[in-house]
């Protein structure tokens, strides 16, 4: 017999408290949630130390219901508004900067409420006017295109009565949002602010708590019209660095310092309450923005051995590709042809590098020059995730072919750096 | 002191770390000084998993403390910093435990659930303890009892503390994630001489399994002791067998008296007033340094009015316990250095006058206790805030706490005892099911009785030789020399139980000697280069400062001397005492000088080969 059996057999259910008499013991505690992991025979009780344990259906010998599941209230804070603040809005998307533990599945879940997130960090109340919404709550793998357009109506709403807008995201995609709304918004009255955290919000060695509280400095404390994202810099907490949107990119897959500026410095950084803007920056503006986007685009991984036919399949009713091409901007010799008798017939193709550090190049090498003459355009030194978007973006905004090569080397978000000292 | 009258109990928790890598990522379990970095942390008071916030944590996130992390090499990685999730369970670390439990005949868990046991104090870099039960309802059966052992959890160790300044901790992260595991007692233990045995005997067992760290700070005991009347108090983390008796003694002791002040207080209807008074004016020209320093930094001097409790605070030097030093451990904790109270006014530069003063300022009769501190108003009001509740807990009697164990025997107050609601599911790891497979691979593990006649069979001691290897946790070092040298088992006894003893007696420090050293010495030895006697020769000159082995050879000076030195050595004596070859036996008289110059250095047989060949060459001439 399985755990769900055996409950619906004695009436019983998780939250309930029991006392089972087991061979060679005696548990008493609460019925816990089933774990995703956990063996199909096991329930789990957390007894009164605290500790859960897992007890296998046959070991029971006998059960006993000592008191019924209470139904838990949760208590709401209220927003306190003081005088004088600025107004920051903070827009909940989902990930580990708002979650709680959920026991069906043993993982970590996105908080349904900010009020979740703001009653473990009061000190926010001092800095600005909080006003949270939560807009959706999902995973950030989960993102497409729809939510990107969504999350920026959301924003643009926002800005309309606050002095800048906190995007709290899933920190797997959250460098592809980001660049979604850089292109989106060409101007802005305050900045953008989007901000995660690696170490889940239920645990007290989140990053969570800093990145927050600095980003709602930074929205509400800066002349910053961009979109930006904020993490911590280093494995400390002490300072976050303030990236923009189009040059940040998730290197690392746990350490809270995973997202750096690629071909760019930071724009500035945040210690305690002092913020530093280092970059050269858009100040606010007015509210322009546009969310139209061609999604008929494709980004294609380049490797050795890379069959034909997926590569070609890459490219079958895409309106364009960006190729993330190895060294300066590569590919086999071999799709060379292709490419070019793609371009013939209409289709765009942007060359960037998987080596992510570094300009693109195509001058140097034969390949290379055999792609621009087929009429490849060149990425510079944009990221592949950056120019993705970016594709998207100008494909549904440019008139021709012409000016689809002319925007997409056009420094539009300040994804195209004209140097690199690193 | 009759401890049963008293209702004296007693809980052990054993925390032993096992010779293995870490229990949830592969380093080592090494101590280190090399250190490559530094991390710099905050952590914050998280609600625990059904919505409450522990109340040892907040006290902890209150302080606002600031926690630095040494990293090293080998011995940590990205999940010891908390920048990558943990690793699966350590399964040899898991196998160990599961043997002992199975040993002390434990029910053992159907799946084992790793939980987060949250720790905020900084000792831990997720802000969490991993802990899990593995099993329940053992009993640990010795000659004269049988004690509850209700759990066995297994678990990681925290962080090791360097520094503490101000708000400011150091942490070495080399510690953190070595697997321990903690056997608990029923608190059946009813005297401080039998919380050493059970200690003692728990300790033996598990070094049976020859799968757990030896040294100093490999095995911690939390003790929990209550008496009738008074209060479950726990005392963290004594590294000390011969110490557990004098805690125990000193804190039924210490309970003991606060009880009795706990009646008396309410005899006289004792009451705590809340309102902290600015008395700074009173003390400007204090001849009281510690007062007068304070001031000129900034700072002021404020008091609290205790009704009732004049005399019962009591007096350094008269009473060992007092409430007194509970007040000011309060106080430290909240940040507080120190604090004055009348019962040991005047004193400190403190004069009766300004005393009394203080006493008119804040309307404080002479049943009344006045408690003073002299810091920046900030702190000293925190601090008074501590000592005005813990002040309100000694009309009460006993509080429950956590202590820190001192070196002299007694111990301080440390925090809170820690809530219920402190314990969530570790998601990040799967449960563990403990199946056939598993149980099938565990270790036995060897009796302490059966091991006691096994040895004495197998090497032939007498039972008061194994029980004293055993018991001075040398028989590992036994039966490896043993195995080396079987046919110096006697030295290799008498090496590891009186000379070492001996050693200790003489202040050394008996650590620095590894079992390749001995193995060196005993070496040297059945090769014949030195005599029994040397081996205790060379084992002080090692440990007086010998660079090596070698070394300590040389200076102890035991070498055993070749035939012609011998020879020199006899026929000098023999010319220096001429009165020899008049003795009724020239021999006898001879060897009398030769041996004691000699001593350690020769055999008797060669000597006496010597001085017969010696007395009659010179007879012949």
């Amino acid at each position: 017999m399985n755990y769900e059996e055996f409950l619906r057999t004695h009436n019983l259910v998780a939250g309930d408290r029991v006392r089972i008499q087991m061979d060679g013991g005696v548990l008493e505690g609460i019925i816990m949630p089933h774990h995703e992991f956990s063996a199909p025979e096991i329930i789990t009780i957390k007894l009164k130390n605290g500790y859960n344990v897992g007890c296998s259906v046959e070991s029971i010998r006998s059960i006993e219901l000592l008191e019924r599941a209470g139904i838990e209230v949760q208590s709401a804070v209220e927003h306190r508004q003081k005088e004088g603040l600025p107004v920051v809005s903070i827009i909940g998307t989902g990930g580990t900067i708002a979650s709680y533990v959920d026991y069906r599945t043993g993982a970590v879940h996105p908080a349904k409420s900010p009020d979740e997130l703001i009653k473990t960090m009061p000190e926010i109340f001092n800095i600005a006017n909080i006003k949270p919404r939560i807009l959706l709550s999902i995973l950030s793998e989960d993102m497409n295109a729809d939510y990107w357009r969504t999350i920026a109506e959301q924003v643009a709403q926002e800005l309309k009565e606050s002095s800048g807008v906190v995007v709290a995201h899933g920190t797997d995609t959250m460098g592809y949002t980001a660049a979604a709304l850089a292109f989106m918004f060409q101007e802005l009255p305050g900045p953008v602010i989007l901000v995660g955290s690696q170490r889940s919000s239920d645990r007290p060695s989140s990053d969570a708590y800093l990145n927050l509280l600095s980003a709602v400095r930074v929205a509400s404390g800066t002349d910053l019209g961009e979109v930006c994202v904020l993490m911590h810099e280093g494995p400390s907490d002490t300072r976050c660095a303030i990236h923009r949107a189009t040059k940040v990119r998730k290197m690392h897959t746990s350490r809270r310092d995973a997202f750096k500026s690629i071909n760019a410095e930071p724009l500035g950084y945040v210690e305690g309450e002092k913020i530093e803007i280092t970059g050269e920056h858009r100040k606010r503006g007015e509210l322009v923005y546009d969310t139209k986007l061609e999604e008929r685009v494709n980004l294609l991984y380049f490797y050795p051995n890379m069959n034909e036919e997926l590569f070609h399949a890459h490219f079958d009713r895409a309106r364009g590709v960006v190729i993330a091409g190895t060294g300066l901007g590569h590919v086999s010799t071999k799709f060379v042809p292709y490419i070019r008798e793609y371009i013939a017939s209409g289709g765009c193709v942007v060359m960037c590098s998987q080596c992510l550090y570094g300009t693109v190049n195509m001058h140097v090498y034969s390949t290379g020059r055999a792609l621009l003459a087929a009429g490849i355009i060149d990425g510079r030194d944009m990221l592949p995730e950056t120019a993705y978007v970016k594709l998207m973006w100008v494909l549904a905004h440019a008139r021709d072919k012409d000016e689809v090569r002319r925007m997409m080397m056009q420094n539009i978000a300040g994804e195209i750096s004209e140097r690199r000292e690193e | 002191m009759d401890w049963e009258a008293i209702g004296l109990k007693v809980g052990l928790e054993i925390h032993q770390q096992l010779d293995t890598r870490k229990l949830f990522c592969p380093c080592r379990s090494e101590l280190r000084d090399e250190v490559s970095g530094t991390i710099v942390r905050r952590l914050r008071a998280a609600e625990g998993e059904r919505g409450e916030i522990d109340v040892a944590a907040r006290q902890t996130a209150e302080r606002n403390l600031l926690f630095r992390y040494e990293i090293v090499p080998g011995s940590s990685c990205l999940v010891e910093c908390d920048e990558e999730p943990p690793h699966e369970i350590n399964t040899e670390a898991l196998r160990i435990v599961l043997s002992i439990a199975r040993h002390l005949n434990a029910r053992i868990l159907d799946e084992i659930h790793v939980m987060r046991k949250i720790v905020v104090d900084g000792s831990n870099t997720t802000g969490f303890q991993r802990t899990a039960l593995v099993a329940i309802n053992g009993a640990l059966r010795m000659e004269q009892w049988e004690i509850g052992i209700p759990t066995l959890c297994i678990e990681e160790d925290a962080a090791r503390k360097i520094e503490a300044q101000g708000n400011e901790i150091t942490y070495r992260l080399d510690r953190l994630g070595i697997p321990l595991i903690e056997i608990a007692t029923t608190p059946d233990i009813h005297s401080p001489e039998q919380t050493r045995e059970v200690a003692e005997h728990i300790g033996m067992l598990l070094r049976a399994t020859k799968k757990v760290k030896r040294g100093i700070g490999t095995i911690r005991e939390d003790l929990n002791i209550s008496i009738k009347g008074g209060a479950r108090v726990e005392i963290k983390g004594v590294q000390e067998l011969n110490m557990l008796a004098e805690y125990v003694r000193n804190e039924a002791l210490r309970q003991l008296k606060l009880i009795e002040v706990a009646g008396k207080l309410r005899e006289r209807n004792a009451v705590v007033h809340e309102q902290i008074h600015k008395v700074t004016h009173i003390f400007r020209n204090t001849k009281s340094k510690v007062i007068a320093n304070a001031i000129a930094s900034g700072g002021g001097v404020f008091a609290i009015k205790l009704s009732g409790f004049a005399g019962l605070l009591g007096k350094k030097g008269e009473d060992v316990h007092r409430i007194g030093s509970e007040l000011a451990q309060y106080a430290r904790v909240f940040g507080l250095g120190g604090i004055f109270h009348s019962d040991e006014l005047p004193g400190y530069g403190i004069t009766a006058e300004e005393l009394n003063a203080v006493r008119s300022a804040i309307g404080a009769g002479s049943e009344d206790a006045v408690v003073l501190a002299a810091e920046k108003e900030a702190v000293a009001r925190k601090g008074l805030s501590a000592v005005i509740e813990r002040a309100k807990m000694a009309i009460q009697g006993v509080p429950e706490e956590t202590r820190d164990p001192l070196p002299d025997g007694t111990t301080r107050y440390s925090r809170p005892l820690p809530g219920g609601a402190r314990m969530y599911p570790e998601t990040d790891i799967p449960p563990v099911r403990v199946n056939a497979v598993l149980m099938e691979s565990l270790i036995p593990v060897e009796e302490y009785g059966a091991k006691i006649e096994r040895m004495c069979a197998q090497y032939g001691l007498s039972r008061e030789i194994a029980r004293q290897i055993i018991r001075s946790w040398r028989d590992i070092e036994f039966e490896e020399l043993s195995s080396m040298f079987p046919h110096a088992i006697a030295e290799i006894a008498r090496l590891l139980t009186n000379t070492l003893a001996e050693m200790q007696n003489k202040k050394l420090e008996i650590e620095k000697l590894t079992v390749e050293h001995l193995a060196q010495i005993l070496d040297a030895y059945v090769k014949g280069r030195f005599a029994k006697e040397g081996i205790e020769k060379v084992v002080e000159a090692f440990l007086c400062g010998a660079a090596s082995i070698e070394e300590a050879i040389k200076s102890a000076g035991v070498e055993k001397l070749g035939a012609s030195e011998i020879e020199n050595i006899v026929r000098e004596l023999y010319a220096q005492h001429p009165e020899i070859s008049a003795k009724p036996n020239p021999e006898s008289a001879l060897m009398g000088l030769a041996m004691a110059k000699l001593r350690g250095r020769a055999d008797g047989k060669t000597v006496n080969e010597v001085v017969k060949k010696v007395l009659t060459s010179n007879l012949q001439s």
